[in-house]
């Protein structure tokens, strides 16, 4: 083979390789450092082996905020979805409107995730919220701070207003690729609405829609500001999602070597999770 | 530029191969048509030649110099797309000065030379509007002029009419032999339509899945093709195929009929081949003639007003008949048919040319 | 099948149009008979696809009626105008496979199964696509989806017309003969009414019995292939039919005969006054040929394209081309001559009727 290979671009990366060295690089060394090992303070450590890992795996605590995870992914990825594609399918296709539509879309995904969290939670408290205040003044008894359906009904809620635009952008986009003549031959077939639907839109925005999936998918499974300001992972932990509670168990507990544990058991099923979704899409493209 | 030589190049992306073996000589001042089916190769071809990609094996030499890990813009290389590739916001002499500019050019030199380029293609009534404005065709004279403008040695040309309409084709496809020649650069001309190439002139390398079966002077390659690929690539309409068995002084068809050996094929060897025609060299037999006559069954008739073509069924074979002026066959009637020998193919059964002397 | 009947149909993109300029068609009138094969043939922006689109209710024209039958179906939309269209590029629904595709339009008319099973079957047989039949449409060739767009249209038995928009235009050179062909068997055996639109003059002469030849919004000539060849009624068409074109030479008038540079010509005018404007002589290629005893031609170049050799050249500073046949031999000083009958009169770009 007689290819020209031409190294010096590596030194342009370098510096990059020192900054993620030292920001990502070696905390996570040091995170699977502590999730093998023991302290009692004063920086005296035991090697302790698996037995963090162990620990983590068997307890109850654990699966209960794995489950709710699940739980919490599943139910956005099924409300968002449906709901992103139908407000696609409503907007204007150009001029004017379209182009307001999408900025009014945009709005949500501007806002300081700490700050939706803050938002809602004072629009949803029950005594001077907007939310609150309607749903009782309706005769719903609503109080997400001790009710633990109220709790996730507003978390969900939350994440839904906060994060479908996402979901209609992209499907926004995915509509706009489709050619015209599409539409005019189901036109001339007889083609019922939902036949469109069904046979050209969907098929046309499967790329773009994998896309979306994964993105809500990855974010909703490592959600941890809006949920954490909204209700603290309350009441009790009926909303500690996997993320506050690894950090109720690193900071709040001082457990170093339980979080530790979580935290690479998390990142390897993010990863896992990730690696099955890009073959998916990538095969997909192949075909 | 003198030359440009591709020497043995390959490219294969995830196991599939693009481009097999290749080797070509291109010379300065030549125009070199790539013609072959969609997805034959030809794209990918120009863009190993332009340092858009590299090969994965195999060398490319401008001048005997090795370039292959040249990237492109190093190369002196201008290439026209078969999209109208224009700035949008530009005017048409800004668009054709942009490669002046970015080289670095006085304005006295920029304005001379874009006003010469606008001159060659017919572009100085235009030359203040935007490309939005122009029409497709002159579109593609804008993008052409900007690639000539530049002084590349090489040229490259992706189906550049392929989007226009067919009289403007026709028109554009005249101009441009003469606006090439002005150049004195290797200009490389992508396409799929074998009459083009033949309108071209110049060489012509015939491409079928990524490898070049013959490579000539274009109406070399059309009249004496090496194998029976390369003079289906290069025939339009479709060539006339038949098996036969050549015996002797005659060539047997499957139906039995028996034509006599013309004398070009006089010293072919005897057996199994396939023969091959253009649909011109069939005529409908008038009453008196009785060599190398045929009979055949009218499928239908397509007439373009100078010209009919007659589709034929002939034993197992689709024939097509090109017969001069308007003539209406019944369809279903049986005609009888004449070839004309002089210019008749052979092929083996790997396919290669029985012509001596021309075999690859 | 129907017949369809255009009625002063006018039609502008832009919601109020005041010059001529912006009408995208400008009057028109034509009348398309039950089972004929029409070509609409123009260059782009002459407004063929419009017309087409305006034909199949995809677009409603601005002014004018049309009639499939006598029934006015201008305020019907496509899905109830009952044609089948097949577009520029393959369009199928990837997600089915070929027999669900033929099968759509007649599921969403409510036909019933064994019906659709048997229409299907031999839609599949008529374009012979039996073999793909249980194929998933996304992974076929280009020219077996346009197959398929046009079953869809031939699947229906009631289906009034089947309307092309430059159908052939992503389809290689070589399986456009297989297709052009296929499609002129199709029409002789099931006499659909078809209308094709295109700007490639051999698929509008190869398939249509009746061509129509438009510019900038209006019809220039209607005729069959034989006559918009011979007698070309407008320089245009003379110059958009045939490759090349027509000769267009400038002629003037002298004592009752037409006069090319120096040289007489035997052809002249019927009526030889009140001629003003441009007079110009019409001469196709074809018709040109070389004679000893005819007009000197200094040759500029001759293009070899295998089964004929294109000339050019100039006469008396007038650019000529002329076609000689394969093997024909070019002479080294040479003359051409006109055949007779065959050149063409125009005044201001309109044919004149001449003798001789």
């Amino acid at each position: 083979m007689d290819k020209v290979w031409n190294n010096r671009a590596w030194f342009m990366v370098l510096p990059v390789l020192i900054l993620v060295a030292f920001n990502a690089v070696v905390p996570l060394m040091t995170v699977v450092n502590y999730s093998v090992q023991d302290t009692f303070g004063d920086n005296i450590f035991f090697f302790e082996g698996a037995r963090w890992f162990r620990d983590v795996v068997d307890s109850d605590r654990f699966h209960a905020a794995f489950g709710r995870q699940l739980l919490f992914s599943a139910t956005i990825l099924a409300i968002e979805l449906p709901l992103g594609v139908a407000i696609a399918l409503t907007m204007p296709r150009g001029g004017f409107w379209a182009s307001l539509c999408l900025v009014l879309m945009a709005l949500p995904l501007l806002i300081p995730w700490n700050v939706v969290g803050a938002m809602w939670n004072i629009f949803a408290l029950p005594d001077i919220g907007l939310l609150g205040y309607g749903l009782n003044y309706l005769g719903i008894r609503y109080n997400f701070t001790n009710q633990i359906g109220a709790a996730w009904f507003t978390v969900i809620l939350m994440d839904v207003w906060h994060w479908t635009s996402l979901v209609v952008l992209l499907a926004y986009a995915g509509l706009r690729s489709i050619d015209d003549a599409y539409y005019r031959a189901a036109q001339i077939d007889g083609a019922s609405r939902w036949a469109v639907f069904r046979f050209i839109q969907l098929p046309k925005m499967k790329r773009v829609l994998t896309i979306a999936v994964l993105l809500r998918f990855m974010d909703s499974f490592m959600v941890y500001t809006e949920p954490f300001v909204l209700t603290g992972g309350g009441p009790g932990n009926a909303t500690t999602f996997l993320s506050i509670d690894l950090v109720k168990a690193a900071l709040g507990e001082f457990n170093l070597g339980i979080a530790a544990a979580m935290s690479i058991i998390y990142f390897l099923m993010t990863l896992l999770v990730s690696w099955l979704f890009y073959t998916l899409m990538t095969r997909g493209e192949e075909q | 530029m003198s030359t440009l030589e591709l020497r043995n190049v390959s490219k294969a992306v995830s196991g599939e191969s693009h481009i097999s073996n290749v080797t070509l000589r291109l010379e300065r001042g030549s125009l070199n048509v790539l013609l072959g089916p969609t997805l034959s190769g030809k794209t990918s071809l120009m863009r190993l030649m332009a340092g858009l990609d590299q090969p994965s094996s195999g060398t490319v030499h401008f001048d005997g110099v090795d370039v292959t890990g040249v990237p492109v813009r190093r190369r002196n290389v201008a290439m026209v797309y078969q999209q109208f590739v224009n700035y949008p916001a530009l005017t048409v002499f800004e668009n054709i000065a942009s490669p002046l500019r970015v080289a670095g050019r006085s304005q006295g030199e920029i304005d001379k030379a874009v006003r010469e380029a606008a001159t060659l293609l017919k572009l100085e009534p235009y030359l203040d509007r935007t490309p939005l404005n122009l029409s497709g065709g002159q579109q593609q004279r804008t993008a052409i002029a900007r690639a000539l403008v530049k002084g590349a040695g090489l040229v490259l040309l992706d189906e550049p009419l392929a989007n226009l309409d067919y009289k403007l084709r026709e028109e554009l496809r005249a101009e441009l032999p003469k606006v090439f020649a002005r150049s004195g650069a290797i200009f490389v001309y992508a396409t799929t339509e074998p009459s083009e190439a033949l309108l071209l002139g110049g060489n012509t390398a015939t491409l079928r899945e990524g490898r070049v079966t013959q490579f000539g002077p274009t109406v070399e390659v059309y009249r004496h093709p090496v194998d029976i690929e390369t003079a289906r690539t290069f025939a339009d309409p479709p060539l006339n195929t038949a098996m036969a068995k050549k015996i002797g002084k005659k060539v047997v068809l499957s139906t039995g009929e028996a034509i006599a050996v013309p004398g070009h094929l006089g010293a072919a060897p005897d057996g199994t081949c396939t023969i091959g025609f253009h649909p011109h060299h069939l005529s409908v037999a008038g009453k008196a003639a009785k060599r190398d006559c045929l009979g055949a069954k009218v499928l239908v008739t397509e007439i373009t007003g100078s010209e009919s073509f007659v589709h034929l069924q002939h034993g197992d074979d689709r024939w097509i008949l090109l017969a001069e002026g308007v003539r209406v066959y019944e369809p279903e009637s049986e005609v009888r048919i004449q070839l004309d020998t002089r210019h008749l193919m052979a092929f083996d059964g790997a396919g290669r040319s029985l012509v001596p002397g021309k075999a690859a | 099948m129907a017949r369809i009947e255009l009625d002063g149909i006018r039609h502008a993109y832009l919601p109020d149009p005041k010059a001529d300029s912006d009408w995208a068609l400008k009057e028109l009138n034509m009348q398309w008979r039950d089972g004929g094969a029409y070509a609409l043939l123009g260059p782009s922006g002459c407004g063929k696809t419009t017309l087409l689109n305006i034909a199949s209710g995809l677009i409603r024209p601005t002014l004018g009626r049309i009639r499939f039958d006598d029934r006015d179906v201008t305020d019907v939309g496509a899905e109830a105008r009952n044609i089948a269209q097949v577009f520029q590029f393959p369009v199928v629904y990837d997600t089915m496979t070929v027999r669900d595709n033929l099968a759509f339009p007649l599921r969403n008319r409510g036909v019933a199964e064994a019906e659709i099973a048997k229409r299907v079957g031999e839609t599949l047989t008529m374009l012979d696509l039996n073999g793909l039949a249980s194929r998933k449409a996304r992974r076929l060739t280009a020219d077996q989806k346009q197959k398929i767009s046009l079953g869809r249209g031939m699947v229906r038995a009631d289906v009034a017309a089947i309307l092309f928009d430059e159908p052939l235009t992503v389809i290689d050179p070589l399986m456009k003969w297989e297709l052009r062909s296929q499609l002129k068997l199709l029409h002789r055996r099931f006499g659909h009414t078809m209308i094709y639109v295109t700007h490639d003059q051999t698929e509008a002469l190869t398939f249509a019995d009746t061509v129509v030849v438009m510019f900038e919004g209006e019809v220039v000539q209607t005729g069959t292939p034989e006559e918009l060849f011979e007698r070309p009624k407008h320089t245009f068409v003379g110059y958009f039919i045939g490759s090349p074109g027509m000769n267009v030479l400038p002629v003037a008038i002298d004592g009752g005969a037409v006069r090319l540079g120096k040289h007489k010509l035997a052809i002249s005018p019927v009526k030889t006054g009140n001629l003003t404007g441009k007079l110009e002589l019409g001469i196709r290629p074809e018709y040109v040929r070389f004679d000893p005893n005819g007009l000197p031609i200094r040759i500029a170049s001759v293009e070899d394209i295998g089964r004929r050799k294109i000339v050019r050249g100039r006469i008396d500073g007038n650019d000529i081309v002329l076609i000689a046949r394969e093997n024909e031999e070019i002479p080294a000083s040479a003359r051409v001559a006109f055949e007779r009958g065959r050149a063409g009169l125009y005044a201001d770009s309109w044919r004149i009727e001449t003798k001789g």
